[in-house]
C-alpha cells in the first residue's frame, strides 16, 4: 500500500498544546512539510516568537532559537549575517510582528535580509487572553476593545504585509488563509516559494496566514473557520502581493 | 593610539567577528572603527535599527557561535537590557560596550560613571549578573577588551566594559599584546543546522517553577564561581596608606595624580583601583582595610561604587564619599584638597 499522509520529518512526535481548531497547529505542519519537500532539515534555523506559538521548539525538529517578543527578524538577521549559509525562518503572531516588533520586520526587509518569516494574522493577542492586536478589525471586540474597535479611538488595522510588498527589500509577499483546505495548499505554496527565494538570496520573504482562534474570538472552531472567509479575508485581501522572480507583465 | 580604536581593534584581534550597533555619542568612532576593520577581515558589521535590533542581532550571531560584540551609551544600554537578559538566560557569551555619558534620561555627553549600579546589578530582568571590567588607559581598553571576549567564552554570558568619553578620546601609546592562549569549553549550543546530530534549542521560558529554581541556582553557582576567579584590581601606594582612595576608569586616573601630590605633602595616601567592578574585588578591600582607617570613595556620580565599599567594610564610619556627577571632570589637585581635608578632620 502506497503511504499517502504521514506527519513530516521536520515535526517531533509531541502533541500539539494548540487549542481546537487553532491556526496555528496547521501552519507548524505546513512549514515542517516544506522543510521536508525542499530536504533542508540540517540547515534550518527557526526562530519562534512570544506568542502562543512561543513553545513551537517542542514541535519543530530543527534547530530553534527563542526570541525576545517581537525580536524575531534582529535575531534572525544575526544567525543569517553569521552564518548565510544556512536557512532562517521567523514564526511571528501579530502583535509581534506588527506591534512591538514592526521596527525589526521593516527595516530586516527593507536590508533585504535573506530570512523568511511567516505571520499568524488572528487579529488577538491569543497568548496574553485575547486583548486587541494591530490586526484587529473595526467593530471587532476584544478584551481591550470592549466596544468593538473603533477607529477614532484605537486607529485601524495595520496592513504590515502590504506595507512589506513596497520594500525594495522584499523580493516575496504573500497573504493567504486558512479558510479551506484549497486555500491551505496555496497557503503552503507561497511558504515553499519564500524559502525557496531566500536559498536563491533574493532578499526577504513573507507569508501571512489568517488563522483562526476560536477561543478568542468565541466562537466554535467551524464558525471561527467561517468567520475567516466572511470577515478577514474581507479586510485582508489574501494572494500574492510581490514576487520578484515574477516578471511584471508587459 | 585613541581609546575607542584601541577598543575595536582588540576586538578584531580577539576574533570578534560579527558588530551590530547604532550610533550614539561619546562612542560613535568605535562604531565607525569596526564598519571599517570588519569590512577588511571579512566580518559582519550591521547598523542595526536600533540598540534593541543590534543587541538580539548579537544573540543570533552569539547562538551561530561566532564572538559578537555591540557598543553603544548610557541610553542606548538602557534599551540593550532586554537583550542583556536574554543573552544572560540562554548562556550566550557576547560582549557589550558602554561608553557612559551623563544621565538621566539623555543627560550630556560629557564623562560620567552614572551607570554603575545598571551594569553590576544586571541592568536587565531577572536573576543574573555580568561581568563588568573597567579599564583606566587605552592600553587596558586594549587587554581588557581580548580578555573580555574569553571570560565571555568561558563562562558563557554577556560580558560588560565600562568607559566615559574621556577615556574613549584620549590617545596614550600601546603594545598591541598577542592574545593569551586560553583553553575554551567546547560550544555544544551552537544552532547551525541538525546536521548529523539531534536538533537544538536555545530558549529562556521555563514554565516549571522548579525547573526554573534550578536554572536560578546554577546560574548563581556560575556566578559565585566568577566571583572567585574574576575579581581584577590595582593598589598604588596602599602598604602603609592609612586613607584609601577607592576608584575606577577616569576616576581612578585623577585619584592617582591627586595620591601622588598628596603623598608629596608627606600624607600616608594610596589608591585602591577596581578593574572589574562584578565582581567587586571585596577581598582586596578587606585586605586593605586591616591598616587603613579610612576609604575616600571618589565617582563621577552621586555614590553608587561606594555601596560596595560599605558593604564590605561592615563599619560606614571608615568610609566617605566625593562625587561629581555632571561630567565636570576634577583636576587631581581638587582631589588632593578634598584628602586633605578629611586627613585633618579625622585626625588620620
Ligand atoms: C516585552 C513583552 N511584552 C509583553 C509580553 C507579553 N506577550 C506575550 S505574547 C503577546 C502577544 C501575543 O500576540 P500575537 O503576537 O498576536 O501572537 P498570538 O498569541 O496571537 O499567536 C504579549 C503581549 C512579552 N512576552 N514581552
Ligand atoms: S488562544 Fe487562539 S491562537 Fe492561541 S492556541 Fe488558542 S486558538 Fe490558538
Ligand atoms: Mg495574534
Amino acid at each position: 500500500m502506497k503511504k499517502v499522509y504521514a506527519k513530516p520529518k521536520s515535526l517531533k512526535d509531541a502533541p500539539f498544546h494548540y487549542c481546537p481548531g487553532c491556526g496555528h497547529s496547521i501552519i507548524h505542519r505546513l512549514i515542517a512539510e516544506v522543510i521536508d519537500e525542499l530536504g533542508i532539515r540540517d540547515k534550518v534555523i527557526g526562530i519562534p516568537p512570544a506568542g502562543c506559538a512561543v513553545l513551537a521548539y517542542n514541535y519543530f525538529d530543527v534547530d530553534m532559537c527563542e526570541s525576545a517578543h517581537g525580536r524575531g527578524c534582529a535575531v534572525g538577521t544575526g544567525f543569517k549575517r553569521a552564518q548565510p549559509d544556512k536557512i532562517i525562518f521567523t514564526y511571528q503572531g501579530d502583535g509581534d510582528m506588527a506591534a512591538i516588533g514592526t521596527a525589526e520586520t521593516l527595516h530586516a526587509a527593507n536590508r533585504g535580509e535573506c530570512i523568511t518569516s511567516i505571520f499568524v494574522n488572528n487579529a488577538v493577542y491569543g497568548m496574553t487572553g485575547g486583548q486587541m492586536a494591530p490586526t484587529t478589525m473595526l467593530g471587532q471586540k476584544t478584551t481591550t476593545s470592549p466596544m468593538g474597535r473603533r477607529p477614532d479611538v484605537e486607529g485601524y488595522p495595520l496592513m504590515i504585509t502590504d506595507i512589506i510588498a513596497t520594500l525594495k527589500g522584499a523580493a516575496f509577499v504573500a497573504r493567504h488563509s486558512l479558510a479551506t483546505p484549497a486555500k491551505i495548499l496555496a497557503a503552503k505554496r507561497s511558504i515553499k516559494k519564500a524559502f525557496e527565494v531566500q536559498m536563491a538570496g533574493l532578499g526577504y520573504s513573507l507569508v501571512e496566514c489568517l488563522s483562526p482562534c476560536p477561543t478568542n474570538w468565541k466562537v466554535t472552531p467551524v464558525e471561527a473557520f467561517k468567520l475567516l472567509e466572511t470577515r478577514m479575508e474581507r479586510e485582508f485581501p489574501i494572494g500574492v502581493l510581490k514576487d520578484v522572480t515574477k516578471k511584471p507583465k508587459g | 593610539m585613541k581609546g575607542t580604536n584601541a577598543l575595536g581593534e582588540a576586538a578584531v584581534q580577539a576574533g570578534c567577528r560579527c558588530y551590530f550597533g547604532y550610533p550614539i555619542t561619546p562612542q560613535n568612532e568605535l562604531t565607525e572603527y569596526m564598519a571599517k576593520r570588519m569590512a577588511e577581515v571579512g566580518g559582519v558589521f550591521v547598523q542595526g535599527e536600533s540598540e534593541t535590533a543590534s543587541i538580539n542581532m548579537v544573540l543570533g550571531a552569539a547562538a551561530s557561535g561566532v564572538r559578537a560584540m555591540t557598543s553603544s551609551s548610557s541610553p542606548g544600554i538602557s534599551l540593550k537590557q532586554e537583550g542583556i537578559s536574554f543573552i544572560a538566560a540562554d548562556e550566550l557569551p557576547a560582549v557589550i560596550v558602554n561608553i557612559m555619558r551623563g544621565g538621566p534620561g539623555l543627560g550630556n555627553i560629557a564623562p560620567s560613571q552614572g551607570d554603575y549600579y545598571q551594569a553590576t546589578r544586571g541592568g536587565g530582568h531577572g536573576d543574573y549578573r555580568t561581568p563588568v571590567f573597567a579599564p583606566a588607559s587605552v592600553q587596558e581598553l586594549y587587554d581588557l577588551t581580548m580578555h573580555a571576549f574569553d571570560v565571555a567564552d568561558i563562562y558563557r554570558t554577556p560580558v560588560l566594559i565600562l568607559g566615559d568619553g574621556m577615556l574613549g578620546q584620549i590617545m596614550e601609546p600601546i603594545v598591541l599584546n598577542k592574545k593569551n592562549k586560553v583553553k575554551l569549553p567546547p560550544k555544544d549550543y551552537v544552532l547551525d543546522g541538525a546536521k548529523g546530530r539531534p536538533s537544538r534549542i536555545i530558549r529562556s521560558l521555563i514554565l516549571d517553577t522548579r525547573e526554573m529554581e534550578a536554572h536560578n541556582w546554577k546560574l548563581k553557582r556560575k556566578y559565585d564561581l566568577m566571583r572567585k576567579e574574576l575579581p581584577l584590581w590595582e593598589e598604588f601606594m596602599t602598604d602603609d596608606a592609612k586613607l584609601v582612595v577607592v576608584a575606577y576608569g577616569t576616576a581612578a586616573r585623577i585619584a592617582k595624580g591627586a595620591v601622588k601630590r598628596s603623598r608629596k605633602e608627606g600624607l600616608a595616601v594610596g589608591l585602591l583601583r577596581p578593574m572589574t567592578l562584578w565582581p567587586f574585588p571585596d577581598e582586596a578591600i578587606k585586605s586593605v582595610a586591616k591598616n587603613a582607617r579610612l576609604f575616600l570613595v571618589f565617582e563621577m556620580n552621586t555614590g553608587q561604587m561606594v555601596d560596595d565599599v560599605r558593604l564590605v567594610l561592615e563599619d560606614s564610619s571608615k568610609c566617605v564619599f566625593y562625587g561629581r556627577p555632571g561630567g565636570e571632570v576634577p583636576s587631581p589637585m581638587e582631589i588632593s584638597r578634598i584628602i586633605g581635608r578629611y586627613w585633618v578632620q579625622k585626625e588620620l
